[in-house]
């Protein structure tokens, strides 16, 4: 039987020539991920059935992100709680308030995952990985648990959507405009239980970040993972960070896919998710006048260098509207530290708008950042659910960074081009 | 195993934001977790329900975030069973891995109603508008974990050697 990409690596992680969708796998994990949310449950399971050692203290990653630094007296109480545990089982790759970063862009960037991987992550948006070329996926704090004891996950081996990819984005049209383009296409549900495999000339035209940024939010769409084919920029992007040597998988010219979708990325307009769904896009010759009270540029789907310089070059020399505040919150300490001396703060600061240390912070509604009632924030995170980043009665509308800044500048969902 | 209560009717793509809110993530205690399950979308939800009662919903049920508080949040309340035309896929293994019955069916299903389910033979019976509704079981590896009451448990018995 011929197979997907996804497919290929689920095979050579069970010891088996091939595999096929619906088949139920155990397959062995590269990495286990958790962070300040999931791994506490996960380390009540995994001392509730008296696992003692974990599998391999070099694999486990556990990233203290969500509410830190720690917003509470309970957020602080489940960190220590994590601290605790990876400092009795000597795991090295424990990340604190200094070291740590919004996970799926602090892995990356650590060189932790590599192409041809398997990682599991107990937090959803772990599907970013496919962007090298590896499998990952989100699973719960027990599958978490499990895989620090034995290594080992349960997988149903899914079926796959091919997106196929032509054409190069236009000017201000960025990774997060294509995912929301696609997830407006197929839904919240469309990939469900699915792979989305991207393919196509157009994979050239995207950069890493926005391929990062494009299988971040494959969960989005239902999916179970996203994943691109490894070409010479993955390589040279693993390389720089100092990843192990890939491990290339491909798809079989022959692989059965449940559904093609062909997206021209030159035809793509900028795009913002309304509330209370990602899958409510609506481009700008839709959007009337809807004015804003926030604005926040960070998060594991568009907290990276490239988005804070998309940002800053339309804030400079421009003021943040009165009546909107704006949070600018780089990903991970390394984007902070480059930010800061190519000069972004400034241009951010002088616009009117704060910035942050590294937390997911207001994207799940923990702190930094929450919303009042009947307020609206255009965010570059990744979810507008409601009650998502605040009040039930507060709106989150979903962008990428560029769009994210015109509307701080002008007080309402504004594209680049409305400012000129 | 039989499962008897009254169902509690939601809608498509009920996210695991408003099945617990992530504000209230800062602890991992199932009975502090329970106490506002579904607060963001039915305030009132905790004093409609009975221990024992069943959430039914549209598709995509906890959709959103790998939280397992979700399902461990609506086990904690007493909801025995959550029946819903189709699951979001880590709420799905969740649920599977903590021991919290769900049932992936297309039935129809109102607020009141009362139902029973039959896990092992895969029928759902709505006894209000007597209308049985069958559901195909789950695939042989799975249903090994569900036997073992969730994954951990399983695990000791060599589920995933």
């Amino acid at each position: 039987m011929p197979m997907t990409m996804t497919q290929k690596i689920l095979a050579a992680h069970c010891g088996k020539a091939s595999v096929q969708a619906g088949d139920m796998i155990v397959a062995t994990c590269d990495l286990v991920l958790g962070n300040d949310i999931t791994a506490p449950v996960a380390i009540n399971e995994f001392e509730k059935c008296g696992c003692g050692k974990v599998f391999n203290r070099d694999k486990i990653a556990l990233v203290m992100d969500h509410f830190t630094p720690n917003k509470d007296i309970k957020a602080a109480e489940q960190v220590k709680k994590v601290r605790e545990f990876a400092k009795d089982k000597q795991i090295p790759n424990y990340f604190d308030v200094g070291a740590m970063g919004v996970e799926h862009a602090l892995l990356p960037e650590r060189g932790m995952v590599t192409a041809g991987d398997l990682v599991i992550g107990a937090d959803s948006h772990t599907c970013t990985y496919g962007a090298l070329g590896a499998f990952s996926t989100g699973v719960g704090s027990t599958d978490m648990a499990a895989a620090m004891a034995s290594g080992l996950v349960w997988l149903r081996v899914p079926e796959a959507i091919s997106v196929v990819l032509k054409g190069k984005p236009g000017k201000h049209v960025s990774g997060k405009d294509v995912i929301l383009h696609l997830i407006k296409t197929i839904g919240v549900d469309g990939a469900l239980y699915q792979s989305l495999e991207f393919t196509g000339e157009g994979v050239s035209a995207l950069t890493m970040d926005d391929r990062l940024c494009i299988c971040n939010m494959a969960i989005e769409a239902g999916g179970k993972n996203g994943i691109f084919p490894v070409d010479g920029q993955t390589v040279d992007y693993l390389k720089e960070h100092g990843a192990a040597d890939p491990r290339v998988f491909t798809a079989d010219a022959d692989a059965q896919y449940a559904r093609v979708i062909e997206m021209d990325l030159s035809a793509l307009k900028p795009i913002v998710a309304f509330p209370h769904l990602p899958e409510n896009g609506k481009t700008f010759d839709e959007i009337g006048d809807v004015p804003i009270q926030q604005v926040v540029v960070g998060s594991c789907t568009n907290g990276r260098i490239s988005d804070l310089r998309d940002a800053a070059s339309i804030m400079k020399g421009r003021k943040v509207a009165e009546g909107v505040r704006m949070i600018v919150i780089p990903a991970t300490q390394k984007i902070w530290t480059e930010a800061m001396h190519e000069g972004l703060f400034d241009i951010f600061v002088e616009a009117g708008a704060a910035v942050s240390t590294p937390t997911c912070g207001p994207c799940l509604g923990g702190h930094m950042g929450i919303l009042a009632k009947g307020e609206r924030c255009v965010a570059t995170t990744n979810r507008n659910f409601v009650g998502r980043m605040g009040d039930p009665g507060s709106e989150v509308y979903l962008a990428s960074a560029a769009v994210a800044a015109a509307s701080a500048v002008l007080g309402r969902l504004a594209t680049p081009d409305m400012l000129d | 195993m039989l499962l008897k209560g009254k169902a509690i009717r939601y809608g498509d793509n009920i996210d695991t934001d408003v099945i617990i809110p992530a504000r209230y993530l800062n602890t991992s205690d199932p009975a502090a977790l329970a106490e506002h399950c579904m607060e963001d979308i039915d305030p009132d939800f905790l004093s409609k329900i009975q221990k024992g009662d069943i959430i039914a919903a549209g598709s995509n049920f906890g959709c959103g975030s790998s939280r397992e508080h979700a399902p461990l949040a609506i086990k904690t309340a007493g909801i025995s069973c959550v029946v819903a035309k189709s699951f979001a896929r880590i709420f799905y293994r969740n649920a599977i891995n903590i021991g919290l019955p769900i049932i992936a069916c297309d039935a129809e299903i109102n607020t009141g109603d009362r139902l029973s389910i039959d896990l092992a033979n895969g029928v759902l019976t709505n006894e209000t508008t007597g209308i049985k509704t069958e559901f195909p079981s789950f695939p042989e590896f799975l249903q090994k974990i569900i036997q073992a009451g969730g994954l951990m448990q399983a695990m000791s018995g060599g589920v995933l050697e």
